[in-house]
């Protein structure tokens, strides 16, 4: 009987870590290879009022400046519970941009304001820009038609007329 | 051996999501049931009122904000953040069954959006007030 238990136990566990294997596999193929970091937490939380932003987009040191000032979070409470923020911060962490983008002084706290931000928008007009359905810089869905899904490549922006 | 192997992996991965998607953490009549405890142990207690849950919704408070301003004055419909454009599901129960289903959310975004509205949080007298104004909404 013992044995049995034990084999019934060793197969649920070997079925078990077969299914994980597969279902690994498929989330793969969704989604192809543009969202190169994902956390359910982060990605429930993040997107409620905006997309969520691609964690490799701030360097670590602004990431943890936003999560330690959630409940005045521009302009918006956003506060956490303590374990989903600290689960959050450790996710942006580990993908956070390994460049510096202010060298001394506060961490920035909007992509917006970086560097890499400015340059790749250099083209965009200051009319679009003032185009209410753009509405905010941060509205990166208005022009980037995938941005939902961490895609922000340049085959797939639209500018809203 | 190999079949049934796998066969057992589905089963048990069935069972083990089952619970997951049928049954909502709680309903919006339990929800509501916890706000009244509340609201019935502090001063000046009301029966819950639909009219004053709407009054309360629709009303600008600070900032010239309103619950309206993002949830729409027809809570059945789909909303808009006002600062961020993005799309809000309908607040109403009978237009989106995920909603008061689930005390810790229903808590959070209480929490965040009266501060937002009022600089403070709402008492649990509002809060049961506004529940049951939506409960009264048909889609
Ligand atoms: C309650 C609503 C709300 C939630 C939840 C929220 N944000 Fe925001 N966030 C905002 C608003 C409002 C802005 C300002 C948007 C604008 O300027 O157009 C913003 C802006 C930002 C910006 C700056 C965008 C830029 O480059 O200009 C970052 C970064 C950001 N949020 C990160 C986060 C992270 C990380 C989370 C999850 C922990 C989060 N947000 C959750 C409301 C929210
Ligand atoms: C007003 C429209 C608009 C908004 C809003 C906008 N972008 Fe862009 N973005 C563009 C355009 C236009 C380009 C350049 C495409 C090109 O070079 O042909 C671009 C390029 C980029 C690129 C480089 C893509 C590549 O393939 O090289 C990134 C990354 C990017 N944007 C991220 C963002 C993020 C993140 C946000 C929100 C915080 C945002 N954008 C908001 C219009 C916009
Ligand atoms: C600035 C925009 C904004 C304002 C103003 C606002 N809300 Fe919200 N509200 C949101 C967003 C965003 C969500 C979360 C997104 C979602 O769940 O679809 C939300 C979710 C909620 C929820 C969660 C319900 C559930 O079970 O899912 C409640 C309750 C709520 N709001 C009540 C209110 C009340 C009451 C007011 C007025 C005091 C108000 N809101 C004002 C944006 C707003």
């Amino acid at each position: 009987m013992l044995f049995h238990i034990k084999n019934f136990t060793r197969n649920v566990a070997v079925a078990l870590a077969m299914s994980a294997t597969l279902s690994v596999a498929q989330a793969d193929d969704h989604d192809g290879q543009k969202r190169t970091a994902d956390n359910a937490r982060w990605k429930s939380e993040c997107s409620a009022c905006h997309v969520a932003y691609p964690p490799g987009m701030l360097p670590a040191e602004s990431w943890r400046a936003i999560m330690s000032g959630l409940d005045k979070h521009f302009g918006s409470d956003a506060s956490l519970d303590a374990a989903s923020a600290s689960e959050i911060t450790a996710f942006l962490e580990k993908n956070a941009s390994a460049k510096k983008y202010n060298a001394s002084g506060k961490p920035l706290l909007r992509i917006t304001e970086t560097r890499s931000f400015k340059s790749e928008h250099s083209e965009v007009s200051t009319s679009v820009w003032k185009n209410p359905k753009v509405k905010s810089p941060a509205n990166c869905g208005a022009c980037h038609t995938k941005a939902e899904s961490g895609d922000f490549n340049e085959d797939d922006v639209k500018i809203p007329k | 051996m190999l079949r049934v192997i796998f066969t057992l992996g589905s089963v048990l991965m069935l069972i083990a999501e089952l619970p997951i998607q049928s049954a909502f953490a709680e309903t919006p009549i339990e929800v509501l049931a916890t706000f009244k405890v509340e609201a019935a142990g502090t001063p000046g207690f009301q029966e819950f009122s639909a009219t004053r849950g709407e009054n309360f919704f629709k009303t600008k408070h600070n900032h010239n904000l309103s619950c309206s301003t993002c949830h729409t004055d027809n809570p059945a419909a789909q909303g808009k953040h006002s600062e961020t454009d993005k799309i809000i599901k309908p607040l109403a129960p009978a237009a989106n069954e995920e909603r008061f289903t689930d005390m810790k959310k229903v808590a959070k975004w209480f929490k965040r959006n009266c501060n937002d509205v009022l600089d403070r949080e709402c008492t649990a007298q509002e809060k049961g007030d506004v529940i049951t104004y939506l409960l009264t909404i048909h889609k």
